[in-house]
């Protein structure tokens, strides 16, 4: 077997600009754009199912639907119908993704097991029964379960203009049923308790998710497969979820990063017939997803990871500069103990080095210069820095601060914990004077040497 | 000896996974981490696809390591997706399983064809395909002319056992009082992880049989059912042996002997069977636990739940 173009061969990419374009013919054409449709339904539906933490249970629904599309095709070749005719065999998956999702309220309901092993008991035993039913199709002399076999991983290049309508149809009336209850659904998602006291229906309004969940699932399982078609509903609103924190914005980014993955997936799958369409149009997603998960400014791996060593470097320099200042006026109340000073001076001298390097003033003098022309420190050798005026001044407050907060966190324990995670240096602004004035003559009354506010 | 030809192997091989999947399957249902193996057993795929491109043949140390490695990050990925996204863990694991399933179908095409590997063998196993050709005169030796995929099996499934017997205590505290566990010194993670590889050899020796779907039946149905009808986990773990057995041998005969009284020459897939038996086990022992509890006004107690 050749292994599939390499995406970097030009003609590839010639191919997949007509593709994209919706140029290549009106097979083609027709898929990709139902599956886009798909793909912005799934985002909007998935959005809801995520913030109601349904997303493992839509699995369960879409491999509950192989069975079936078993029966419905026994069901048709007994009644004389045409056995592959999809809104039958799509009929049946409705049906038996509606009962999966009543067995697994029933085991969740009725047993003490809990909800993971009632999704894993669904969708597993469903499974099992729809292969046991395709092999008996497959053995029996009526006909071959050629067709049925494309429902588990999905495949776009069989499918017909009419296919793609259907299917496209199926994905427009759950985005605008998904779209018209938003406000409802949006509030069943955050808080179905209030929702229900303010008198909205909430169990029907479950029961309407659940229904938009069938209905996206069985416009999927032909083009994308029943194993992979959840992937639709889940990916693209937890990619979306890393961008913002509103949930209609989540709800509209999660579309657009849907259609985005139906689209480009589906014409790759075009492309490439040994890819299947469920395949790529997941790992599309998957890539999107990931992206998301390390570039998003706020929630993103790499904004995280910034912030955090922002804020450790701000508070070693704070603990720096107070030590300095201790060690400076020689207050051995407190004397500094060298481990605990040691590191963040040590990374407040690497700090102002980087500063120095990267600064365009420099006094010019051999190798003493200040850190920066306004600075805190000067770097007097390799190993100690020397505070400067204002770097005295500014430790003097940290120690300040530092101490009216140690002692009211330490008097006023029962109404601190709303104020722990303020930055030291606001204490000012955050007590008022009467305490502040309490806490001086507290600490002056055991001897502790306060610096005075600036 | 057409049974000792054609019936033999697949059956050894079905109960060695039953029993083995639901010896682990124990503490995933406990644990509240059941779609973990489902988690698991779909990543296998890529786990496998990478393993046959690598190393161009079906060696099974390879494979098992390329789907244990395969288990493992998927448990790591759900792990880092879960903090970093703050989305649930349902969600965090469905991201991570989907896009290595695909990624295993992808790589699944580039397997050369001479090689009998395709999705669809993956998805429902070939249980049926094991044939056993035992010599003459049969001696406790010739057993070792067993298919491999009995081999490996038997070697998972005492693998399993030694685990689970070794670290029965550390296990039983960590599922129940994971907590209690770690103040004790007992390092929940580690046991986690431990856990966590052994699932995922469990699986991967299976789903070679079974396939990577029916696996999961293997895996929660038999503790499920086991877990309706006692609160002792070593009666728990007894209890789940016994149906695991009566559902791989009752699975395989239904699929293979009891078509054929109705219609000539039919036989079923037995993996799609034995996970279609499995339910009913969990439904007969779901009827049997309302019966048992029902002369009490409150429902039992459920198991003191493992925190998270």
């Amino acid at each position: 077997m050749q292994p599939p173009t390499p995406p970097t061969d030009p003609t590839f990419l010639s191919d997949l600009w007509t593709v994209l374009t919706l140029r290549a013919g009106f097979n083609t054409t027709t898929v990709i754009v139902g599956v886009t449709l798909l793909g912005l339904a799934s985002g909007v539906v998935g959005s809801f199912a995520l913030l109601r933490k349904r997303s493992l249970t839509s699995d369960a629904i879409a491999h509950a639907m192989l069975p079936g599309v078993a029966t419905a095709y026994l069901a048709a070749v007994a009644l004389g119908v045409n056995g592959k005719s999809l809104p039958v065999l799509l009929l049946g998956a409705a049906v038996a993704g509606l009962l999966g999702a009543l067995m697994m309220h029933a085991i969740n309901r009725l047993t003490r097991l809990e909800e993971d092993a009632a999704i894993g008991i669904t969708l597993s035993v469903t499974f099992g029964l729809g292969v046991v039913l395709l092999s008996y199709i497959q053995r029996s002399p009526q006909g071959s379960a050629a067709g049925l076999h494309h429902f588990i991983f999905g495949q776009t290049a069989a499918m017909l203009p009419a296919d793609a309508k259907l299917m496209g149809a199926l994905a427009l009336t759950a985005l605008i049923l998904g779209v018209l209850l938003f406000k409802e659904l949006r509030l069943l998602a955050f808080n179905a308790n209030f929702a229900q006291t303010i008198g909205l229906p909430v169990q029907f309004l479950d029961l309407a998710l659940l229904a938009l969940i069938v209905l996206v699932t069985v416009a999927g399982i032909q083009a994308v497969g029943i194993i992979l078609v959840i992937a639709l509903l889940i990916i693209p609103p937890a990619a979306a979820r890393f961008w913002t924190d509103r949930s209609s914005r989540m709800v509209a980014l999660g579309a657009v990063i849907g259609a985005g993955s139906g689209y480009l997936g589906a014409a790759i799958s075009a492309l490439a017939p040994n890819t299947p369409a469920g395949a790529a149009i997941v790992l599309t997603a998957g890539a999107i997803f990931f992206a998301s998960m390390l570039l998003a400014p706020r929630r993103g791996a790499l904004a995280t990871t910034a912030r955090a060593a922002w804020h450790r470097f701000r508070i070693a320099t704070d603990h720096a500069l107070e030590n300095l200042y201790l060690a400076h006026t020689h207050d051995h109340t407190h004397p500094p103990r060298r481990q605990v000073i040691a590191r963040p001076v040590a990374f407040y001298l690497q700090a102002a080095r980087l500063a120095q390097r990267s600064s365009p003033v420099s006094d010019g003098g051999g190798g003493q210069s200040a850190a920066r022309p306004e600075g805190e420190v000067r770097v007097t050798s390799h190993t100690r820095l020397t505070p400067t005026k204002a770097g005295l001044a500014l430790g003097a407050q940290l120690r300040r601060n530092h101490l009216l907060w140690e002692e009211y966190l330490v008097t006023y324990a029962d109404i601190a914990r709303t104020h722990t995670d303020w930055p030291t240096d606001q204490v000012e602004h955050i007590l008022d004077d009467t305490i502040i004035h309490r806490l001086e003559s507290a600490l002056e009354k055991r001897g502790v040497r306060l610096p005075p506010p600036a | 000896m057409t049974f000792l030809t054609l019936d033999l192997a697949p059956l050894l091989a079905a109960t060695l996974a039953a029993c083995a999947c639901a010896l682990v399957g124990n503490y995933l249902v406990l644990r509240r981490q059941s779609l973990m193996g489902d988690a698991i057993s779909h990543a296998v795929l890529p786990g496998i696809a990478a393993a046959f491109i690598l190393t161009a043949s079906r060696e099974p140390i390879p494979m098992l390591l390329g789907a244990a490695a395969a288990g493992l990050v998927t448990v790591a990925l759900t792990s880092l997706i879960q903090s970093l996204g703050k989305v649930d863990r349902g969600a965090a694991m469905g991201v991570t399983f989907t896009t290595l399933f695909a990624l295993g179908v992808v790589l699944i095409q580039h397997i050369p064809r001479t090689i009998d590997l395709d999705a669809d063998c993956v998805l429902h196993g070939n249980l049926e395909a094991l044939l056993w050709f035992p010599p003459d005169n049969i001696t406790l030796a010739s057993l070792a002319t067993l298919p491999r995929q009995v081999h490996t099996l038997a070697f998972v499934m005492l693998g399993t056992i030694a685990f689970t017997a070794v670290f029965y205590k550390e296990l039983r505290l960590t599922s129940f009082d994971p907590a209690l566990a770690g103040a004790l010194g007992f390092r929940p993670g580690l046991v986690n992880t431990l856990l966590m590889t052994l699932a995922a050899a469990a699986v991967v020796a299976s789903f070679e049989a079974v396939g990577s779907i029916l696996v999961i039946a293997m895996l929660i149905c038999p503790p499920a059912a086991a877990r309706m009808l006692t609160n002792r986990l070593g009666t728990q773990i007894l209890l789940s042996q016994a149906i695991a057995i009566a559902t791989a041998v009752g699975g395989y005969f239904a699929a293979t002997q009891l078509p054929p009284l109705f219609v000539p020459d039919l036989t079923l897939n037995a993996a799609g069977m034995i996970a279609t038996v499995s339910g009913i086990f969990v439904l007969a022992a779901a009827i049997v636990a309302r019966i048992k509890d029902r002369p009490k006004p409150n429902p039992p107690s459920p198991a003191p739940s493992p925190a998270h």
